[in-house]
């Protein structure tokens, strides 16, 4: 296993490249309608559990309402583009300010809590946003939904067939990753990171710590609600049904299950747990079922999840060192 | 002398416990000041009273002219003071070198925007804070270990971490929680003579130690401290003849 890992470090930058090159190929390969459905979801889920990642696995802030910010940016997108046209340029930036307003929102509890405490909240949050999705009649058309959104469409071209949506989705992942990635390789993401590991030492440091976790939580809220901004162009009808606490939970269990604090472990989780039920349809109903169980097993097995522990860049610098000590002796 | 801590009349109350009475003490730039006393003198507290973990219930803490009584932590260590704690808090998950660059937060400056638009400037700062660790580390003589998590180094390594990653801010005044705590003899003399060489380079040191050899061989001038009242200062000789003192250590220890 640790041989593979240090191959990966090794290579990760042609890895990365020759994933993207298949993720590219892999429309034109399967052109199945039903194949490329399930990709187009593995795609958006990857965006959303990346983002929960940033405050799950680089924050170290549980939270149990970011179906809501998937939701909000939804909903964003749904009512801008049927009631005033919008093109998704413009539904996807203002899904990202609208999800990133509420993430502050969510964040802004930070002052006062902590760890469990704001889970709590997270839940409330996420309830509370439900409610109002379910119950503003005149906005969002309660439990009947927004029917009837309009296609992806970008500088006047229509993204109807699946393989276009996929394109879409792809260009989402790769911003997602890159700004996570870009993130955490900063001094934000290395202070967000100190917090996560030992919050007193952090302020004793001069972080923020306040400060930023707020900007966690916008910067999450922000990726996530672009996530939903994509779902209800791609899925053309959304209720309030989609977005519970139960959504939320499952968001969950793809941000750790792959790993947490782990890019590779975010793509990798949600794929496998994303396509797995789907290639077993008779399990579908005991998907629930099947991810309790997976996580009850995660947990004690291997609680920070699949890739929690490895740390590519940190076996790559090792690899590097001991190179270097043996090119010297 | 400029002083570069001044801490008057400090009172800190938990509930019915007084945990500093009344305290005032000051360090000038360039000394190394130890402060000791027995279990629960209140030396920790005073630590986490001047690095604004308490806010004292009466009294002011200065750092060189400027009142930092009611700053945040976060603003006492960008105004100037860093520490280390006596059970060691570091970032575990992060390798050794990453803990001594997040030390440099206060002194760098690139913020989300430079992280997500690969600015010239994040670069720059990159490059600069890796040179920069690999000198403390160096100095703390932690640089085989720079690519392993802090969590795994062993003990008296992640002592000395804690050391690096504060003096990374680059400090007005270094505090330390008993830094030789847990170590073996030669870590010991190894950590003095690190301390030393702080000390030559122009660094003011505040250190809490049990360690009574060390406290004698390297401060300028100790405090002591017991049941939250200071009850002697001066040279280590005038310390180790004071009457208060003794008693103090031969009521409650050996
Ligand atoms: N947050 C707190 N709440 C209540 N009591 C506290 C708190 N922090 C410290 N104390 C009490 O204050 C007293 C002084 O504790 P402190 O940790 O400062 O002692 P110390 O001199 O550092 O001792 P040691 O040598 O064991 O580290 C103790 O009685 C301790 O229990
Ligand atoms: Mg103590």
């Amino acid at each position: 296993m640790n041989k593979i890992f240090e191959f990966c470090a090794w290579h990760s930058g042609k890895l990365t490249v020759g994933a993207l090159a298949l993720a590219i190929v892999f429309p034109f390969v399967f052109t199945s309608s039903y194949v490329l459905r399930i990709a187009i979801t593995v795609l958006m889920y990857i965006v959303l559990s990346l983002s929960l990642n940033l405050l799950v696995g680089f924050l170290g802030q549980m939270s149990m309402g970011h179906a809501a910010f998937w939701g909000i940016g939804a909903y964003t997108a749904a009512i801008l583009s049927t009631r005033l046209n919008l093109s998704s340029l413009g539904t996807f930036l203002a899904a990202m300010v609208v999800a990133g307003l509420f993430g502050l929102l969510l964040g802004l509890p930070v002052l006062k809590l902590k760890g469990y405490y704001l889970t709590v909240v997270t839940l409330g949050f996420c309830e509370i946003v439900r409610l109002v999705e379910l119950n503003w009649m005149d906005l969002t058309r309660g439990s009947l939904g927004i029917a009837a959104i309009p296609p992806l469409n970008f500088f006047g071209q229509i993204f109807k067939s699946s393989r276009s949506v996929y394109f879409v989705a792809l260009v989402l992942v790769v911003l997602a990753v890159y700004v996570v990635h870009s993130i955490i390789n900063s001094r934000v993401g290395l202070a967000v990171m100190s917090i996560r590991d030992d919050d007193v030492a952090a302020a004793s440091i001069g972080i923020p710590v306040f400060r930023y976790k707020v900007m966690v939580f916008i910067v999450a809220g922000m990726l996530a609600g672009l996530a939903g901004a994509f779902y209800a162009h791609y899925i053309s009808f959304i209720d309030p049904s989609g977005f519970t606490t139960s959504a939320s939970l499952d968001l969950v269990i793809l941000a750790i299950f792959g790993g947490q604090g782990s890019i590779p472990g975010a793509i990798l989780g949600t794929t496998l747990l994303t396509v797995l039920p789907e290639t077993m349809r008779s399990l579908m109903e005991y998907r629930q079922m099947i991810y309790g169980v997976i996580i009850v097993v995660m947990m004690l097995v291997k609680p920070d999840g699949l890739l929690g522990r490895v740390n590519f860049k940190y076996i790559r610098q090792r690899l590097q060192m001991k190179a270097e000590k043996e090119a010297k002796a | 002398m400029s002083e570069v801590l001044k801490v008057s009349g400090v009172t800190q109350r938990f509930g019915g416990l007084v945990a500093l009475d009344n305290i005032s003490i000051h360090i000038g730039q360039g000394e190394i000041v130890g402060i000791i006393g027995p279990n629960g003198a209140g030396k920790t507290t005073l630590f986490n009273v001047i690095t604004g973990i308490y806010h004292p219930t009466e009294g002011q803490v200065f750092l060189e002219d400027t009142e930092i009584t009611t700053y945040k932590t976060h603003e006492i260590a960008k105004a100037g003071f860093a520490r280390t704690f006596q059970n060691i808090r570091l970032f575990g998950k992060l390798s050794v070198m990453d803990n001594v660059i997040a030390g440099m937060h206060t002194r760098r400056k690139t913020n989300l925007f430079d992280a997500i638009f690969q600015t010239g400037r994040r670069r720059r700062e990159g490059r600069e804070a890796q040179e920069k660790a690999e000198k403390l580390l160096k100095l703390m003589d932690l640089w085989e270990d720079r690519h392993s998590l802090a969590s795994s180094l062993p003990y008296g390594h992640q002592r000395r971490l804690e050391i690096a990653r504060a003096l990374a801010a680059e400090p007005k005044l270094l505090l330390l929680d008993e830094p030789a705590a847990g170590m073996n003899e030669q870590e010991t003399e190894e950590l003095r003579e690190m301390v030393l060489q702080l000390k030559q380079m122009g660094l003011t040191i505040f250190l809490i130690e049990h360690d009574m050899k060390f406290v004698m061989n390297i401060c300028e001038r100790i405090y002591v401290l017991n049941h939250g009242v200071l009850i002697a200062q001066g040279t280590p000789a005038q310390v180790s003849q004071n009457q208060a003192v003794i008693e103090a250590y031969l009521g409650e220890e050996d």
